[in-house]
Protein backbone atom coordinates (compact mmCIF):
# COMPACT_ATOMS: atom_id res chain seq x y z
CA UNK A 1 0.00 0.00 0.00
CA UNK A 2 1.61 3.35 -0.79
CA UNK A 3 1.13 6.39 1.55
CA UNK A 4 0.47 9.55 0.09
CA UNK A 5 0.63 12.12 2.77
CA UNK A 6 -0.33 15.88 2.31
CA UNK A 7 1.21 18.66 4.99
CA UNK A 8 1.27 22.17 4.31
CA UNK A 9 3.39 24.27 7.28
CA UNK A 10 1.20 27.03 7.23
CA UNK A 11 -2.55 26.33 8.30
CA UNK A 12 -5.28 26.91 6.55
CA UNK A 13 -3.79 26.44 2.93
CA UNK A 14 -6.06 23.72 2.09
CA UNK A 15 -4.92 20.45 3.00
CA UNK A 16 -8.27 18.54 3.90
CA UNK A 17 -10.09 20.48 1.12
CA UNK A 18 -7.06 18.92 -1.36
CA UNK A 19 -7.17 15.54 0.57
CA UNK A 20 -11.40 15.06 0.56
CA UNK A 21 -10.76 15.66 -3.47
CA UNK A 22 -8.26 13.10 -3.70
CA UNK A 23 -10.13 11.05 -1.62
CA UNK A 24 -12.84 10.96 -4.05
CA UNK A 25 -10.70 11.12 -7.43
CA UNK A 26 -8.47 7.82 -6.46
CA UNK A 27 -11.93 6.35 -4.73
CA UNK A 28 -9.12 5.56 -2.46
CA UNK A 29 -9.89 2.20 -0.20
CA UNK A 30 -8.13 3.57 2.78
CA UNK A 31 -7.70 7.35 4.38
CA UNK A 32 -7.05 8.96 7.61
CA UNK A 33 -7.25 12.40 9.21
CA UNK A 34 -3.88 13.36 10.82
CA UNK A 35 -4.90 16.49 12.55
CA UNK A 36 -5.81 14.56 15.87
CA UNK A 37 -6.00 18.20 18.10
CA UNK A 38 -8.01 19.97 14.52
CA UNK A 39 -9.33 17.22 12.96
CA UNK A 40 -11.87 18.26 9.82
CA UNK A 41 -11.73 15.59 7.26
CA UNK A 42 -15.01 13.89 9.25
CA UNK A 43 -16.57 16.52 8.13
CA UNK A 44 -17.24 17.01 4.45
CA UNK A 45 -16.37 12.74 3.99
CA UNK A 46 -19.88 11.75 4.95
CA UNK A 47 -19.92 7.80 6.78
CA UNK A 48 -22.71 5.38 5.66
CA UNK A 49 -21.63 3.44 8.81
CA UNK A 50 -21.28 4.07 12.68
CA UNK A 51 -17.92 4.75 13.78
CA UNK A 52 -16.21 2.33 15.98
CA UNK A 53 -14.84 3.97 18.87
CA UNK A 54 -12.18 3.94 21.11
CA UNK A 55 -10.46 5.68 24.17
CA UNK A 56 -7.05 6.53 23.54
CA UNK A 57 -4.65 6.40 26.56
CA UNK A 58 -2.00 9.29 26.88
CA UNK A 59 0.85 9.50 29.01
CA UNK A 60 -0.18 8.44 32.63
CA UNK A 61 -0.13 11.34 34.93
CA UNK A 62 1.05 11.54 38.99
CA UNK A 63 -1.77 11.57 41.72
CA UNK A 64 -0.63 12.18 45.39
CA UNK A 65 -2.65 10.81 47.91
CA UNK A 66 -3.12 13.39 51.01
CA UNK A 67 -3.39 10.77 53.53
CA UNK A 68 0.15 9.94 53.17
CA UNK A 69 1.71 12.63 51.76
CA UNK A 70 4.33 14.03 54.48
CA UNK A 71 4.83 17.46 52.74
CA UNK A 72 8.12 16.82 52.19
CA UNK A 73 8.56 18.67 48.69
CA UNK A 74 11.17 16.17 47.11
CA UNK A 75 8.45 15.63 44.24
CA UNK A 76 8.76 19.31 43.80
CA UNK A 77 12.23 19.61 43.94
CA UNK A 78 12.36 16.98 41.27
CA UNK A 79 9.79 17.56 39.04
CA UNK A 80 11.23 18.91 35.86
CA UNK A 81 7.59 20.16 34.40
CA UNK A 82 6.74 22.45 37.83
CA UNK A 83 3.86 20.84 37.69
CA UNK A 84 3.69 19.90 41.37
CA UNK A 85 2.16 22.78 43.64
CA UNK A 86 2.95 23.02 47.22
CA UNK A 87 0.00 25.37 48.54
CA UNK A 88 -2.72 24.41 50.36
CA UNK A 89 -1.76 20.98 49.82
CA UNK A 90 0.62 19.37 47.35
CA UNK A 91 -1.06 18.59 44.29
CA UNK A 92 -0.31 17.54 40.29
CA UNK A 93 -0.71 20.16 37.81
CA UNK A 94 -2.37 17.33 35.24
CA UNK A 95 -1.83 19.78 32.52
CA UNK A 96 1.85 20.73 32.83
CA UNK A 97 2.48 16.96 34.44
CA UNK A 98 4.51 14.57 31.45
CA UNK A 99 4.01 11.56 33.42
CA UNK A 100 7.61 10.87 33.79
CA UNK A 101 7.60 9.45 37.01
CA UNK A 102 10.14 10.90 38.73
CA UNK A 103 8.23 11.89 41.54
CA UNK A 104 6.82 8.77 42.00
CA UNK A 105 10.08 6.93 42.55
CA UNK A 106 11.66 9.82 45.08
CA UNK A 107 8.93 10.44 47.26
CA UNK A 108 10.18 8.49 50.51
CA UNK A 109 6.41 7.41 52.03
CA UNK A 110 5.16 6.06 48.21
CA UNK A 111 2.32 8.61 48.40
CA UNK A 112 2.42 9.26 44.60
CA UNK A 113 1.37 7.06 41.88
CA UNK A 114 0.73 7.31 38.15
CA UNK A 115 -2.74 6.65 36.51
CA UNK A 116 -3.43 6.35 32.99
CA UNK A 117 -6.11 8.50 31.53
CA UNK A 118 -8.41 8.40 28.41
CA UNK A 119 -6.73 11.52 26.42
CA UNK A 120 -8.74 10.93 22.98
CA UNK A 121 -10.74 8.60 21.02
CA UNK A 122 -9.96 6.99 17.80
CA UNK A 123 -12.73 6.48 15.18
CA UNK A 124 -12.72 4.11 12.41
CA UNK A 125 -15.29 3.51 9.67
CA UNK A 126 -15.34 0.67 8.21
CA UNK A 127 -17.70 0.55 5.09
CA UNK A 128 -16.53 0.71 1.06
CA UNK A 129 -13.43 1.94 2.60
CA UNK A 130 -11.40 2.17 5.63
CA UNK A 131 -11.64 5.70 7.71
CA UNK A 132 -9.52 6.16 10.49
CA UNK A 133 -9.65 9.42 12.40
CA UNK A 134 -9.71 10.88 16.09
CA UNK A 135 -9.74 13.70 18.36
CA UNK A 136 -7.26 14.65 21.04
CA UNK A 137 -9.17 15.11 24.37
CA UNK A 138 -9.03 19.14 25.30
CA UNK A 139 -5.91 19.69 27.25
CA UNK A 140 -4.54 15.90 27.14
CA UNK A 141 -1.68 17.87 25.31
CA UNK A 142 0.67 15.42 23.67
CA UNK A 143 -0.25 14.28 19.74
CA UNK A 144 2.10 12.74 17.98
CA UNK A 145 1.31 8.91 19.63
CA UNK A 146 -1.89 9.43 18.93
CA UNK A 147 -1.16 10.06 14.97
CA UNK A 148 0.59 6.93 15.64
CA UNK A 149 -2.45 4.99 16.66
CA UNK A 150 -4.53 6.82 13.61
CA UNK A 151 -2.30 5.50 10.88
CA UNK A 152 -1.84 2.34 12.80
CA UNK A 153 -5.80 1.74 13.11
CA UNK A 154 -5.90 2.64 9.59
CA UNK A 155 -3.25 -0.53 8.00
CA UNK A 156 -4.96 -2.98 10.70
CA UNK A 157 -8.66 -2.35 9.34
CA UNK A 158 -7.38 -2.31 5.59
CA UNK A 159 -7.37 -5.44 3.53
CA UNK A 160 -6.06 -4.94 -0.21
CA UNK A 161 -5.58 -1.78 -1.45
CA UNK A 162 -2.79 0.25 -3.67
CA UNK A 163 -2.93 3.34 -2.09
CA UNK A 164 -4.07 5.32 0.85
CA UNK A 165 -4.52 9.26 1.47
CA UNK A 166 -3.60 10.89 5.11
CA UNK A 167 -4.29 14.50 5.73
CA UNK A 168 -1.94 16.04 7.78
CA UNK A 169 -1.44 18.79 10.34
CA UNK A 170 0.22 21.94 10.28
CA UNK A 171 3.66 22.50 11.78
CA UNK A 172 6.76 20.72 11.90
CA UNK A 173 6.92 19.61 15.32
CA UNK A 174 5.42 16.09 16.95
CA UNK A 175 2.42 15.05 15.21
CA UNK A 176 3.95 15.92 11.54
CA UNK A 177 7.06 13.83 12.83
CA UNK A 178 4.48 10.73 13.88
CA UNK A 179 2.45 11.38 10.45
CA UNK A 180 5.74 11.32 8.08
CA UNK A 181 6.93 7.91 9.47
CA UNK A 182 6.32 5.44 6.63
CA UNK A 183 4.95 7.08 3.75
CA UNK A 184 5.57 7.15 0.30
CA UNK A 185 5.00 10.56 -0.51
CA UNK A 186 4.18 13.91 0.24
CA UNK A 187 2.21 16.77 -1.08
CA UNK A 188 3.22 20.35 0.19
CA UNK A 189 -0.32 22.50 -0.31
CA UNK A 190 1.40 26.00 -0.20
CA UNK A 191 -0.27 29.21 -0.80
CA UNK A 192 1.28 32.08 -2.54
CA UNK A 193 2.14 34.71 1.08
CA UNK A 194 5.05 35.43 2.36
CA UNK A 195 4.20 33.51 5.76
CA UNK A 196 3.32 30.43 3.45
CA UNK A 197 6.44 30.24 1.45
CA UNK A 198 8.83 30.51 5.13
CA UNK A 199 6.64 27.92 6.33
CA UNK A 200 6.38 25.89 3.13
CA UNK A 201 10.46 25.67 3.34
CA UNK A 202 10.49 25.00 6.85
CA UNK A 203 8.68 21.53 5.72
CA UNK A 204 10.03 20.68 3.18
CA UNK A 205 13.30 20.71 5.33
CA UNK A 206 11.41 18.44 7.70
CA UNK A 207 9.65 16.25 5.22
CA UNK A 208 13.46 16.13 3.39
CA UNK A 209 15.15 13.86 6.78
CA UNK A 210 12.76 11.04 5.94
CA UNK A 211 13.89 10.86 2.41
CA UNK A 212 10.24 10.18 1.19
CA UNK A 213 9.42 12.24 -2.39
CA UNK A 214 7.89 15.74 -1.93
CA UNK A 215 5.95 17.13 -4.15
CA UNK A 216 4.40 20.53 -3.74
CA UNK A 217 1.05 22.39 -5.43
CA UNK A 218 -0.08 26.22 -5.00
CA UNK A 219 -3.58 26.82 -3.29
CA UNK A 220 -5.13 29.81 -4.11
CA UNK A 221 -2.54 30.99 -6.64
CA UNK A 222 -4.35 33.56 -7.98
CA UNK A 223 -4.70 35.79 -5.21
CA UNK A 224 -0.65 36.97 -5.34
CA UNK A 225 0.92 36.07 -8.60
CA UNK A 226 4.33 37.66 -7.70
CA UNK A 227 4.48 34.86 -4.78
CA UNK A 228 3.37 32.23 -6.97
CA UNK A 229 5.99 32.64 -9.19
CA UNK A 230 8.65 33.11 -6.33
CA UNK A 231 7.11 29.84 -5.19
CA UNK A 232 7.51 27.96 -8.33
CA UNK A 233 11.10 29.40 -8.59
CA UNK A 234 12.24 28.16 -5.74
CA UNK A 235 10.85 24.80 -6.39
CA UNK A 236 12.95 24.68 -9.75
CA UNK A 237 15.74 25.62 -8.34
CA UNK A 238 15.49 22.71 -5.81
CA UNK A 239 13.77 20.37 -8.26
CA UNK A 240 10.85 19.61 -6.51
CA UNK A 241 8.26 18.93 -8.56
CA UNK A 242 5.36 21.21 -8.89
CA UNK A 243 1.97 18.99 -8.74
CA UNK A 244 -0.25 22.55 -10.44
CA UNK A 245 -1.82 26.00 -9.45
CA UNK A 246 -5.32 25.77 -7.84
CA UNK A 247 -7.11 28.90 -8.06
CA UNK A 248 -9.13 31.25 -4.93
CA UNK A 249 -12.46 29.99 -5.45
CA UNK A 250 -15.68 31.16 -3.33
CA UNK A 251 -17.53 27.94 -4.72
CA UNK A 252 -14.87 25.89 -2.71
CA UNK A 253 -15.90 27.58 0.59
CA UNK A 254 -19.61 26.87 -0.25
CA UNK A 255 -18.54 23.41 -1.08
CA UNK A 256 -16.93 22.75 2.22
CA UNK A 257 -19.63 24.55 4.27
CA UNK A 258 -22.11 22.39 2.53
CA UNK A 259 -20.09 19.16 3.64
CA UNK A 260 -19.20 18.44 0.56
CA UNK A 261 -15.83 17.96 -1.84
CA UNK A 262 -14.65 20.64 -4.20
CA UNK A 263 -14.91 17.91 -6.85
CA UNK A 264 -18.36 17.56 -6.09
CA UNK A 265 -19.48 20.40 -7.82
CA UNK A 266 -18.30 21.85 -11.54
CA UNK A 267 -16.23 24.69 -10.39
CA UNK A 268 -12.76 26.27 -10.89
CA UNK A 269 -11.12 24.75 -7.94
CA UNK A 270 -12.25 21.56 -8.42
CA UNK A 271 -11.50 21.22 -12.26
CA UNK A 272 -7.59 22.57 -10.57
CA UNK A 273 -7.50 19.74 -8.66
CA UNK A 274 -7.89 16.75 -10.67
CA UNK A 275 -4.96 17.85 -12.45
CA UNK A 276 -2.98 18.32 -9.44
CA UNK A 277 -4.24 14.91 -8.31
CA UNK A 278 -2.91 13.45 -11.56
CA UNK A 279 0.12 14.99 -11.67
CA UNK A 280 0.57 14.07 -8.25
CA UNK A 281 -0.40 10.64 -8.92
CA UNK A 282 2.11 9.75 -11.78
CA UNK A 283 4.95 10.90 -9.59
CA UNK A 284 3.46 8.79 -6.67
CA UNK A 285 3.68 5.79 -9.27
CA UNK A 286 6.94 6.38 -11.02
CA UNK A 287 8.38 6.10 -7.01
CA UNK A 288 6.57 2.91 -7.01
CA UNK A 289 8.04 1.36 -10.04
CA UNK A 290 11.21 2.63 -8.55
CA UNK A 291 10.97 0.75 -5.74
CA UNK A 292 9.57 -2.02 -6.86
CA UNK A 293 12.40 -3.06 -9.83
CA UNK B 1 -1.26 42.43 30.39
CA UNK B 2 -0.97 38.91 28.55
CA UNK B 3 -3.56 38.27 25.75
CA UNK B 4 -3.08 35.28 23.91
CA UNK B 5 -4.36 34.84 19.85
CA UNK B 6 -5.48 31.26 19.38
CA UNK B 7 -7.74 29.85 16.59
CA UNK B 8 -7.71 26.04 16.53
CA UNK B 9 -7.73 25.62 12.75
CA UNK B 10 -4.92 27.16 11.17
CA UNK B 11 -4.81 30.33 8.73
CA UNK B 12 -7.64 32.19 10.85
CA UNK B 13 -6.03 35.47 10.53
CA UNK B 14 -4.18 34.91 14.17
CA UNK B 15 -0.63 36.97 13.36
CA UNK B 16 -2.88 38.94 11.35
CA UNK B 17 -4.74 40.21 14.60
CA UNK B 18 -2.29 40.07 16.85
CA UNK B 19 0.56 41.84 14.29
CA UNK B 20 -2.15 44.62 14.12
CA UNK B 21 -3.09 45.19 17.22
CA UNK B 22 0.51 45.52 18.59
CA UNK B 23 1.45 47.72 16.23
CA UNK B 24 -1.44 49.75 16.70
CA UNK B 25 -0.59 50.09 20.65
CA UNK B 26 1.11 53.39 21.84
CA UNK B 27 3.53 50.64 23.20
CA UNK B 28 3.55 46.99 23.23
CA UNK B 29 5.15 43.52 22.91
CA UNK B 30 4.54 40.72 20.26
CA UNK B 31 5.68 37.24 21.04
CA UNK B 32 5.07 34.43 18.52
CA UNK B 33 4.55 31.37 20.25
CA UNK B 34 4.32 29.39 16.91
CA UNK B 35 7.49 28.09 17.05
CA UNK B 36 7.31 25.38 14.43
CA UNK B 37 6.37 28.28 11.94
CA UNK B 38 7.00 31.44 13.27
CA UNK B 39 6.06 34.25 11.28
CA UNK B 40 5.46 37.68 12.75
CA UNK B 41 8.96 38.22 12.14
CA UNK B 42 8.57 38.64 8.98
CA UNK B 43 6.09 41.14 9.14
CA UNK B 44 7.98 43.56 12.00
CA UNK B 45 11.18 42.90 10.20
CA UNK B 46 12.81 43.37 13.60
CA UNK B 47 15.67 45.73 14.23
CA UNK B 48 18.75 44.94 16.68
CA UNK B 49 17.97 41.31 17.19
CA UNK B 50 19.22 39.45 19.61
CA UNK B 51 19.51 35.83 19.67
CA UNK B 52 19.13 33.40 22.76
CA UNK B 53 20.16 29.49 22.07
CA UNK B 54 17.26 27.36 23.92
CA UNK B 55 18.88 24.13 25.51
CA UNK B 56 17.48 20.90 27.11
CA UNK B 57 18.72 18.18 28.99
CA UNK B 58 19.83 14.95 27.43
CA UNK B 59 21.42 12.61 29.10
CA UNK B 60 25.04 10.67 28.19
CA UNK B 61 26.09 7.75 29.08
CA UNK B 62 29.74 6.49 30.37
CA UNK B 63 29.69 2.38 28.66
CA UNK B 64 32.86 2.21 31.43
CA UNK B 65 30.82 2.96 34.18
CA UNK B 66 27.07 1.24 32.73
CA UNK B 67 26.75 -2.28 34.05
CA UNK B 68 23.95 -3.04 32.65
CA UNK B 69 21.48 -3.45 34.70
CA UNK B 70 18.87 -1.10 32.44
CA UNK B 71 16.85 0.08 35.52
CA UNK B 72 17.32 3.21 33.07
CA UNK B 73 15.40 1.82 30.36
CA UNK B 74 12.37 0.34 32.68
CA UNK B 75 12.51 3.80 34.00
CA UNK B 76 11.91 5.72 31.29
CA UNK B 77 8.28 6.17 30.02
CA UNK B 78 8.82 8.22 26.85
CA UNK B 79 11.28 4.76 25.24
CA UNK B 80 13.89 7.14 24.93
CA UNK B 81 16.34 4.58 25.70
CA UNK B 82 17.74 0.49 25.37
CA UNK B 83 19.54 -1.30 25.65
CA UNK B 84 21.52 -2.96 22.75
CA UNK B 85 24.28 -5.31 21.78
CA UNK B 86 25.52 -4.52 25.39
CA UNK B 87 25.23 -0.59 25.14
CA UNK B 88 22.90 1.61 26.45
CA UNK B 89 21.61 4.06 23.49
CA UNK B 90 19.64 7.23 23.76
CA UNK B 91 17.10 8.48 21.70
CA UNK B 92 17.51 12.27 22.07
CA UNK B 93 14.35 12.63 20.11
CA UNK B 94 11.96 11.65 22.16
CA UNK B 95 13.66 12.49 25.20
CA UNK B 96 11.70 14.61 27.62
CA UNK B 97 14.46 15.83 30.23
CA UNK B 98 13.20 14.28 33.27
CA UNK B 99 16.30 13.53 34.53
CA UNK B 100 15.07 10.57 35.86
CA UNK B 101 17.38 7.76 34.38
CA UNK B 102 20.47 10.40 35.48
CA UNK B 103 19.05 10.43 39.05
CA UNK B 104 18.30 6.75 39.26
CA UNK B 105 21.10 5.14 38.19
CA UNK B 106 23.01 3.06 40.51
CA UNK B 107 26.36 3.01 38.82
CA UNK B 108 26.55 6.93 37.95
CA UNK B 109 27.32 5.86 34.84
CA UNK B 110 24.93 8.67 33.36
CA UNK B 111 25.38 12.52 33.06
CA UNK B 112 23.41 15.27 31.16
CA UNK B 113 24.78 17.45 28.48
CA UNK B 114 22.77 20.63 26.11
CA UNK B 115 21.15 19.57 23.38
CA UNK B 116 20.14 22.90 21.41
CA UNK B 117 16.72 22.40 20.24
CA UNK B 118 15.94 25.94 18.61
CA UNK B 119 16.31 30.10 19.47
CA UNK B 120 14.51 33.08 20.68
CA UNK B 121 15.24 36.12 18.44
CA UNK B 122 13.82 39.20 20.37
CA UNK B 123 14.16 42.96 18.02
CA UNK B 124 12.20 45.85 17.97
CA UNK B 125 9.99 47.02 15.51
CA UNK B 126 9.27 50.58 16.22
CA UNK B 127 6.81 51.18 19.45
CA UNK B 128 7.11 46.99 19.25
CA UNK B 129 9.13 44.23 20.83
CA UNK B 130 9.21 41.62 18.92
CA UNK B 131 10.17 38.31 20.38
CA UNK B 132 10.24 35.31 18.07
CA UNK B 133 10.86 31.23 19.22
CA UNK B 134 12.17 29.30 16.37
CA UNK B 135 11.71 25.70 16.83
CA UNK B 136 15.32 23.38 15.08
CA UNK B 137 13.85 21.51 11.92
CA UNK B 138 13.65 18.03 13.01
CA UNK B 139 12.70 18.73 16.37
CA UNK B 140 9.17 16.99 18.15
CA UNK B 141 8.66 19.62 20.92
CA UNK B 142 8.72 23.59 21.35
CA UNK B 143 7.06 23.32 24.65
CA UNK B 144 10.65 24.08 26.19
CA UNK B 145 11.17 27.31 24.22
CA UNK B 146 7.61 28.63 24.71
CA UNK B 147 8.45 28.51 28.08
CA UNK B 148 11.57 30.44 27.85
CA UNK B 149 9.05 33.01 25.71
CA UNK B 150 7.01 33.21 28.28
CA UNK B 151 9.09 33.71 31.74
CA UNK B 152 10.34 37.19 29.14
CA UNK B 153 6.57 38.00 28.80
CA UNK B 154 6.60 37.87 33.09
CA UNK B 155 9.25 40.36 32.76
CA UNK B 156 7.73 42.76 30.77
CA UNK B 157 5.24 45.02 32.05
CA UNK B 158 4.11 46.07 28.65
CA UNK B 159 0.77 45.35 26.75
CA UNK B 160 1.67 41.53 25.31
CA UNK B 161 0.55 39.57 22.56
CA UNK B 162 0.68 35.91 22.16
CA UNK B 163 0.39 34.57 18.78
CA UNK B 164 -0.35 30.79 19.55
CA UNK B 165 0.13 28.08 17.33
CA UNK B 166 -2.69 26.43 15.30
CA UNK B 167 -4.61 23.25 16.74
CA UNK B 168 -4.90 22.63 20.73
CA UNK B 169 -2.72 20.23 21.54
CA UNK B 170 0.33 20.22 24.44
CA UNK B 171 1.84 23.92 22.54
CA UNK B 172 -0.97 25.72 22.45
CA UNK B 173 -1.63 24.85 26.13
CA UNK B 174 1.56 26.19 27.17
CA UNK B 175 1.06 29.41 25.28
CA UNK B 176 -2.60 30.30 26.67
CA UNK B 177 -1.48 29.11 30.28
CA UNK B 178 -0.28 32.50 31.72
CA UNK B 179 -2.49 34.44 29.93
CA UNK B 180 -5.02 37.35 31.10
CA UNK B 181 -7.54 37.20 28.51
CA UNK B 182 -7.77 34.81 25.33
CA UNK B 183 -8.73 36.27 21.69
CA UNK B 184 -10.31 33.76 19.27
CA UNK B 185 -10.31 33.92 15.89
CA UNK B 186 -12.68 32.24 13.51
CA UNK B 187 -13.82 31.88 10.12
CA UNK B 188 -16.82 31.43 8.48
CA UNK B 189 -16.57 27.97 7.63
CA UNK B 190 -17.85 24.62 8.75
CA UNK B 191 -13.98 23.51 9.71
CA UNK B 192 -13.66 26.99 11.11
CA UNK B 193 -16.31 26.62 13.42
CA UNK B 194 -15.77 23.02 14.22
CA UNK B 195 -11.80 23.97 15.43
CA UNK B 196 -13.06 27.26 17.26
CA UNK B 197 -15.65 24.78 19.79
CA UNK B 198 -12.29 22.77 20.53
CA UNK B 199 -10.56 25.84 21.36
CA UNK B 200 -13.35 27.29 23.11
CA UNK B 201 -13.34 24.11 25.23
CA UNK B 202 -9.99 24.48 25.78
CA UNK B 203 -9.56 27.91 27.16
CA UNK B 204 -12.52 27.35 29.25
CA UNK B 205 -10.75 24.25 30.95
CA UNK B 206 -7.95 26.79 31.62
CA UNK B 207 -10.96 29.24 33.18
CA UNK B 208 -9.58 32.38 31.17
CA UNK B 209 -11.92 35.03 30.31
CA UNK B 210 -11.93 35.19 26.46
CA UNK B 211 -13.80 37.37 23.10
CA UNK B 212 -14.27 36.32 19.44
CA UNK B 213 -13.12 37.85 16.09
CA UNK B 214 -15.02 37.23 13.27
CA UNK B 215 -12.29 37.22 10.73
CA UNK B 216 -13.33 37.03 6.87
CA UNK B 217 -16.80 38.08 7.33
CA UNK B 218 -18.72 37.49 4.14
CA UNK B 219 -22.50 38.68 3.05
CA UNK B 220 -25.02 36.42 4.57
CA UNK B 221 -24.76 34.05 7.35
CA UNK B 222 -22.03 33.28 9.38
CA UNK B 223 -21.21 29.76 11.35
CA UNK B 224 -19.12 30.72 13.26
CA UNK B 225 -21.20 33.85 14.73
CA UNK B 226 -24.22 31.70 14.83
CA UNK B 227 -21.72 29.57 17.46
CA UNK B 228 -20.45 32.64 19.48
CA UNK B 229 -24.79 33.40 20.05
CA UNK B 230 -25.58 30.17 20.92
CA UNK B 231 -22.96 29.74 23.29
CA UNK B 232 -22.95 33.66 24.24
CA UNK B 233 -20.09 34.43 23.57
CA UNK B 234 -18.58 37.94 23.33
CA UNK B 235 -17.81 38.96 19.79
CA UNK B 236 -15.19 41.34 19.98
CA UNK B 237 -15.23 42.78 16.41
CA UNK B 238 -15.56 41.50 12.57
CA UNK B 239 -13.22 41.62 9.79
CA UNK B 240 -14.47 41.61 6.52
CA UNK B 241 -13.04 39.56 3.91
CA UNK B 242 -11.13 42.11 1.79
CA UNK B 243 -8.85 41.49 -1.39
CA UNK B 244 -6.89 44.96 -0.36
CA UNK B 245 -6.48 43.47 3.12
CA UNK B 246 -5.82 39.83 1.75
CA UNK B 247 -2.89 41.10 -0.44
CA UNK B 248 -0.84 43.33 2.29
CA UNK B 249 -1.07 40.42 4.64
CA UNK B 250 0.22 37.86 1.78
CA UNK B 251 2.80 40.10 1.25
CA UNK B 252 3.99 40.19 4.70
CA UNK B 253 2.97 44.08 5.32
CA UNK B 254 1.32 45.45 8.70
CA UNK B 255 -2.33 46.71 7.30
CA UNK B 256 -2.17 49.65 9.94
CA UNK B 257 1.11 51.05 9.47
CA UNK B 258 0.20 51.13 5.16
CA UNK B 259 -3.38 52.23 5.55
CA UNK B 260 -5.54 54.63 6.94
CA UNK B 261 -8.88 53.08 7.15
CA UNK B 262 -6.91 49.90 8.59
CA UNK B 263 -5.46 51.68 11.37
CA UNK B 264 -8.78 53.30 12.59
CA UNK B 265 -10.40 49.24 12.56
CA UNK B 266 -7.55 47.85 14.75
CA UNK B 267 -7.77 50.71 16.63
CA UNK B 268 -11.49 50.23 17.42
CA UNK B 269 -10.57 46.57 18.48
CA UNK B 270 -7.89 47.43 20.45
CA UNK B 271 -9.89 50.29 22.15
CA UNK B 272 -13.05 46.97 22.90
CA UNK B 273 -9.97 44.61 23.43
CA UNK B 274 -8.65 46.77 26.48
CA UNK B 275 -11.60 47.12 27.96
CA UNK B 276 -12.82 43.85 28.03
CA UNK B 277 -9.77 42.89 29.36
CA UNK B 278 -10.32 45.65 32.10
CA UNK B 279 -13.55 44.40 32.85
CA UNK B 280 -12.61 41.15 33.39
CA UNK B 281 -9.98 41.48 35.30
CA UNK B 282 -12.51 44.06 38.09
CA UNK B 283 -14.94 41.08 37.72
CA UNK B 284 -12.82 37.87 38.35
CA UNK B 285 -9.09 39.30 39.74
Amino acid sequence: MKQLLILSGKGGTGKTTLASAFIKLSKAKAYADCDVDAPNLHLVMNQSCEARRSDYYGLAKAGINQDLCMRCDLCRKFCRFEAIEAKPAYKVDCYACEGCGVCEVVCPVSAITLKSAVAGELMLYVADAVFSTAQLKMGSGTSGKLVTEVKKQMRSATVETDLAIIDGSPGIGCPVIASLSGVNMVLIVTEPSISGISDMERIIKTAKKFQTKIAICVNKYDTNMTNTEKIEEFCEKHKLPLTGRIPYDPEAVWAINNSQSIIDLDCAAGRAARTVFNETMKILCDESKRLNG
Amino acid sequence: MKIAVLSGKGGTGKTLVAVNLAAVAKEASYIDCDVEEPNGYLFFKPEHVQTEKIPVKIPIVDENLCNGCRKCVDFCKFNALAYINNKPIVFDEVCHSCGGCVLFCPEKALAEKDKIVGEIQSGVSEKVTVITGVLNIGEASGVPIIKKLLKRADEDPKLTFIDCPPGSACIVMESIKDADYCILIAEPTLFGVHNLNMVYELVNLFGKPLGVVLNKCLEGENPAEEFCIAKGLKILGRISFDNELGTLNSNALISVREHKKYHELFSSLLKIVTEEVQHETVVNP
